[in-house]
């Protein structure tokens, strides 16, 4: 059996003493607690500083614990804070495309819409923030099974309704396109859930890769797909690059 | 070739930016950078200037990279700035004798006291529009010309110079010393308290009221035409657009209809509302002013409403409460309750602003039972937002007689549906928010682009505005009325808490 990782456990003991000393402390007081040289303490607290377990005062200079480390036991982002920093690039991302653009998290056995940009041409469209829609069925949803897998369901364990004759209503049916998705990079829904509508999406990842929320373009089918079924590559690149922006906001570098 | 664009720099107050706009009003390209803000004293905000042009000086440059585009690209520059803040600099030397003083800054309260008792309230109000207040420039100057060294000889000698933020950059960017342009706009000019608001030029009883000499003003020209051409920065680029930061929103929501309205949600909330040819009086405390003045057009008007703390409740809920980590998670927390509980918050916290104007009132909370937790505190802070705006809109209606329709909305806090839901319901009207939330540097750049031809004309640009989501009014009238007398229940609870000293 290996032998534990030296530089995990002091980790593991600075974070216990910022925890219990119950104000926040100086380097000094830290190497000299964890009988360290600073330059060792110091090079521990910056990583945890930059991963978000340790907060430090620009002021002062001295060390506490983090938001980041609250936050462990919570699930992804708040979703308004997802929609907060998602706001500019997906205005970006609609004035671009010409496409609708959405911003879903997974929700139990549903996708939950915490964004939504109307598709800027002009026709009645209705906010559809806070509405639902299914997994197996959309671009969004498909994006998160195939990229959060730790936070979705799985295929066999979903209610694989047929809402379209093009809707996959089979675990293997599905498996099988989020085998493509992960390939691709990206998901796609081809009518699967309103006729003539379909959808591309993308993951947004926050620190270490997490895929916290899906970034989607919804339309019509023609505006999406081109010949053969392939969603335009115009569409994904400039869909791509937005998560990438918005990601980087999230903490994902 | 590549195409050509609109440039447009916002000056605000905590920071510059540079906005590329291409013929469909889309951002291309941003950059931006924080200046410091200087509090000497308590009430006193200043801003230095030299840095904020030091800013614009590497934030243009840093925005034509991130496009991949060079001078020769753009078409005209636009400037949007931070209304009312005060500069006077050595016409020769173009070094400024002081910092600029910013809106926010207190200082000019006894002067304004001073014109009120000698009678002069009246006088401003009749020929500018304006009741005098610490908030216009034209008493900053006035405190300048008294307390610096050397600005009043130097300004009635001529080597002395007196700008609001776009007159600065403007005679920055065309030459500064040599030769710059000292030009303000119409929109910047009325909120001075020395412009007489019907024939737009300086007027001289004012000037004599607030003994400043008019040699030291710019010249006051229209929103959209060219003033100059940049020898710096941008050089041969025709400056070709300046407005004050709400009048550039209005221009760039297209708000070109008598009726229509905007209003932008920050750390406060500004509503305009495009009153056409006709200047408005108000009666029922909201402000008339210039909305814009294209080239030779007509001019036309705007009353404004101003509401002190929107945005500013929300950080004082995360910061001085520490109910919430971050703003936009007062959403998730007033999600957690149905609705208020029966809590009003009324922000009077450095008293009411428009409609009502009651210095003496204070912040209070009411309603509070056992029942209230934290969420409904969420509720409560959101709501007050809706309301106060519901009350400026009510006395746009009323000054008007141009009921407004719908509400168009930029900025920050439109990232918070359940309070754009709200604020549909209790306005009873839809609320649309545009693509893109940089009405401000948009309407900075279309009034850049027309001058030089680049747009054609107001259908134009009306084009190039598309609805990015809007919220229809779903609330039971019952309800509404009731909410309504509540909230003018708890508002009236805020009055005359502060005692006269």
């Amino acid at each position: 059996m290996p032998g534990t990782i030296q530089s995990i456990e002091r980790a593991a003991a600075a974070l216990r003493l910022l925890a219990n000393t119950g104000r926040p402390l100086a380097l000094a007081e830290l190497a000299a607690a964890l009988d360290l040289p600073r330059p060792t303490a110091h090079g521990i607290l910056r990583t945890l500083r930059e991963v978000g377990f340790v907060d430090q005062d620009a002021a002062s200079s001295l060390y506490s614990v983090g938001a980041g480390l609250g936050s462990l036991s919570t699930p992804g982002w708040d979703r308004h804070d997802l929609r907060s920093r998602s706001m500019n690039w997906a205005d970006a991302l609609a004035g671009g495309t010409g496409c609708a653009v959405f911003v879903g998290v997974p929700d139990g056995r549903v996708v939950s819409l915490v964004h939504h940009v109307f598709r800027p041409d002009g026709s009645p469209q209705r906010l559809r923030t806070n509405e639902t829609v299914p997994m197996h069925a959309t671009a969004l949803g498909k994006c998160l099974l195939a990229f959060a897998p730790l936070v979705t369901p799985a295929a066999r364990d979903l209610d694989l309704q047929r809402y379209t004759g093009r809707t996959a209503t089979t675990p293997a049916s599905l498996e099988s396109q989020l085998v493509v998705a992960r390939r691709r990079g990206c998901a796609t829904g081809f009518a699967e859930y309103t006729p003539g509508v379909g959808g591309a999406a993308v993951p947004l990842r926050g620190a270490g890769g997490l895929a916290v929320g899906a970034l989607g373009i919804s339309g019509p089918v023609e505006h999406l797909f081109g010949s053969g079924g392939v969603v335009r590559p115009r569409l994904v690149d400039q869909l791509t690059a937005a998560a990438g922006e918005i990601s980087v906001t999230l903490g994902h570098s | 070739m590549s195409e050509r664009v609109v440039a447009a720099i916002d000056q605000g107050t905590t920071s510059t930016r540079c906005l590329l706009f291409n013929r469909a009003g889309r951002m291309l390209a941003v950059a931006q950078r924080e200046h410091r803000q200087h509090y000497p004293r308590p009430g006193r905000v200043e801003h230095d200037v030299e840095e904020i042009w030091r800013n614009v000086a590497s934030i243009v440059p840093a925005a034509l990279r991130r496009a991949g585009l060079g001078p020769e690209n753009i078409a005209a520059l636009g400037i949007a700035n931070q209304r009312e803040t005060t500069v006077i600099w050595n016409r020769h030397t173009g070094l400024p004798l002081a910092r600029a003083i910013t809106w926010q800054d207190t200082r000019t309260d006894g002067i304004v006291a001073r014109l009120t008792a000698e009678g002069h309230g009246e006088l401003f109000s009749s020929v500018c529009g304006l009741a005098p207040a610490t908030y216009f420039a034209g008493p900053r100057l006035r405190w300048l010309l008294d307390n610096v060294a050397g600005a009043r000889a130097g300004a009635e000698r001529g080597d002395v110079l007196f700008g609001t933020m776009e007159t600065w950059l403007i005679w920055r960017l065309t030459g500064g010393p040599d030769g710059g342009m000292h030009v303000t706009d119409v929109t910047n000019a009325s909120r001075t308290m020395m412009m007489d608001i019907r024939s737009r030029e300086w007027s001289p009883k004012l000037l004599a009221a607030l003994d400043v000499p008019e040699r030291m003003l710019p010249r006051i020209r229209s929103n959209s035409e060219v003033y100059g051409t940049c020898t710096a920065v941008l050089p041969g680029v025709p400056v070709a657009g300046a407005l004050g930061d709400q009048q550039a929103a209005l221009v760039g929501q297209t708000c070109f209809a008598p009726g229509e309205a905007k209003c932008t949600y920050g750390t406060g909330a500004f509503l305009l509302m495009n009153t056409g040819t006709r200047m408005a009086g108000s009666t029922h405390g909201l402000i008339p002013t210039m909305g814009y003045v294209l080239g030779d057009e007509a001019p036309v008007y705007a009353l404004e409403g101003s509401i002190a703390m929107t945005g500013s409740l929300v950080q004082w809920f995360r910061d001085s409460l520490g109910l919430i980590e971050t703003a936009p998670q007062i959403e998730t927390l007033a999600l957690t309750v149905p609705d208020n509980g029966g809590c009003y918050i009324v922000p009077a916290f450095s008293g009411l602003y428009a409609p009502r104007w009651h210095p003496d009132a204070r912040g209070v909370m009411v309603g509070l039972t056992s029942y209230i937790d934290k969420g409904h505190l969420a509720r409560a802070v959101l709501e007050a937002t809706g309301w106060q705006t519901r009350e400026v809109v009510d006395a746009m209606n009323a000054d008007s007689g141009l009921p407004v329709t719908r509400l168009k909305v930029d900025g920050g806090m439109t990232a918070n549906h359940l309070l754009m839901q709200f604020l549909a319901d209790v306005l009873d009207v839809p609320v649309e928010r545009p693509l893109g939330s940089e009405a401000v540097s948009l309407g900075a750049a279309y009034a850049a682009g027309l001058a030089v031809g680049h747009w054609s004309n107001l259908e134009t640009l009306r084009a190039n505005w598309h609805r990015a989501a809007a919220w229809e009014p779903a609330m039971d009238p019952v309800l509404r009325r009731r909410e309504h007398a509540n909230w003018g229940r708890a508002v009236d609870r805020s009055y005359d808490w502060v005692e006269p000293s």
